[in-house]
């Protein structure tokens, strides 16, 4: 079978201009884990049920399984990679950390991408906010309580920083 | 098996003309493709045929939502995140919204579209049947100009639709609702979020002097196509509500709809379920 051509496009990824070359159909997911070597980024069910996947594509939560390539053309990308200031973690990541909000991992990364959105729009979230916020990552071994634990933590320093 | 990725071309035009213009030279040829998330599901499972897609996501005209007095206009690349934002969405057509979170999770709201949604044609959809609830009309356009159709009857089998080969959705019109009347929309899945519903039911209803005035009933999951229940709907018009209207409102409306059992749920669930949503909507005008 004949093959299509790859195309060539820019983006930035985690703040840093990339220029990509991928088949316009290959996943996002696998540009980001195969081609730019960030592997934090995890696969988990491939098609938009886990959450697992999830990255930032100009600043709204998407799953990159789902994602084409080529629509990435000229997108800001952030990844799991972006979220932590060099060895500094971010006040979400060192929550998951204290708090034992992760436990195999799979679904970690996603997580704090979508737990970030969360206390962007909702700085004093509900714990249905929390909930909603987290419905569309699934994780299958903490039963959820600490990853909503350390959620509600994370706001909790963060509202001490400020 | 997951398709293989390198068999499927897709270009990504900037603009509407760009687009038609690719529909019309090479009739047949292109499929359309939005947000994916209905697309990209099918290629994981190695069920999307080898194709060549058009990408519409950089298509600005295909954006944006508009409002007179009368009516709102939704780009047809409107996201479900876009209308959960949009304040005058939430006011006057909070059955949009409602369908709208509970769709997939957060991240598709982002991808997924009121476009893209139609013409997936899934009689599962979570939009169309508070779209036909609303009365939506379409806008189809073509390098032949544009036309607006009612989007009832617009879906005619599984998966079917009177759309032509160089023709594409671009807008999606609702005309603002009576605002004395009673929004309902009930989503019945396995859980809030990720699930495809099991039966879905969306209706809007307008009493006067005790009798129905208006009501449009529409529901997904039960026919080949996400179905407007017009027998229902012309029995229960100028009736006063009581339980005998009801039973024999929910006797026609189960001779309407068609619910087959698949992975989701059993062809009698979503009847008798069904038949509930209906008594449900009706006692809360």
């Amino acid at each position: 079978m004949v093959s299509v051509a790859k195309v060539n496009f820019d983006c930035t990824i985690n703040g840093e201009k990339k220029t990509i070359s991928a088949y316009p159909m290959a996943r996002l997911l696998d540009v980001i884990r195969e081609d730019c070597e960030l592997t934090g980024t995890k696969e988990g069910c491939g098609e938009g049920e886990c959450g697992a996947c999830t990255i930032m594509i100009d600043g709204e939560l998407v799953n990159s399984c789902l994602v084409p390539a080529l629509q990435a053309d000229g997108a800001e990308i952030k990844t799991i990679e972006g979220v932590a200031t060099g060895e500094q973690l971010h006040v979400v990541q060192e929550s998951f950390v204290v708090n034992n909000g992760a436990q195999c991992g799979i679904c970690t990364p996603g997580m704090i991408m979508a737990a970030l959105k969360l206390l962007e729009e909702h700085p004093d979230p509900s714990p249905d906010d929390i909930r909603h916020g987290l419905a569309g990552n699934l994780c299958r071994c903490t039963g959820y309580m600490k990853i909503f634990e350390s959620v509600l933590a994370a706001c909790q320093s963060m509202k001490q920083e400020v | 098996m997951r398709s293989d990725v390198t068999q499927y071309e897709m270009v990504a035009p900037k603009s509407l003309d760009e687009v038609l213009a690719n529909l019309s030279s090479e009739p047949g040829k292109w499929t359309l493709f939005a947000g994916g998330t209905d697309l990209m599901v099918l290629m994981e499972s190695g069920k999307l045929a080898p194709k060549n897609f058009l990408s519409l996501w950089g298509v600005k005209e295909l954006k944006g939502i508009s409002y007179t007095d009368d009516s709102m206009t939704f780009g047809a690349l409107t996201t479900y995140g876009e209308l959960q934002r949009h304040s005058k969405v939430r006011e006057y057509f909070p059955m949009l919204i409602q369908a709208a979170k509970e769709t997939g999770g957060l991240a598709i709201q982002n991808r997924g579209t009121l476009g893209g949604n139609i013409a997936n044609a899934s009689p599962a959809a979570d939009s169309p049947p508070g779209l036909l609830v609303y009365d939506a009309e379409l806008e189809l356009t073509s390098v032949d100009g544009s036309r607006w159709v009612p989007y009832d009857g617009f879906h005619t089998g599984y998966k079917q639709m009177k759309l032509g080969e160089a023709e594409l959705i671009t807008k999606i019109r609702v005309p603002r609702p009576d605002p004395k009347g009673v929004h309902y929309f009930k989503k019945v899945g396995t859980r809030r979020a990720q699930a495809i519903s099991k039966i879905v039911l969306a209706g809007f209803g307008l009493m006067n002097e005790g009798a129905v005035k208006t009501v449009r009933i529409a529901v997904g999951s039960v026919a080949a196509i996400t179905l407007r229940c017009h027998k229902t709907e012309a029995f229960l018009t100028g009736k006063s509500l009581n339980d005998s209207v009801i039973a024999e409102a929910s006797e026609i409306f189960g001779g309407e709809i068609t619910p087959i059992d698949d992975v989701r749920s059993t062809g009698r669930y979503r009847r008798q379920v069904g038949k509930n949503l209906l008594k449900d909507f009706l006692e809360s005008l």
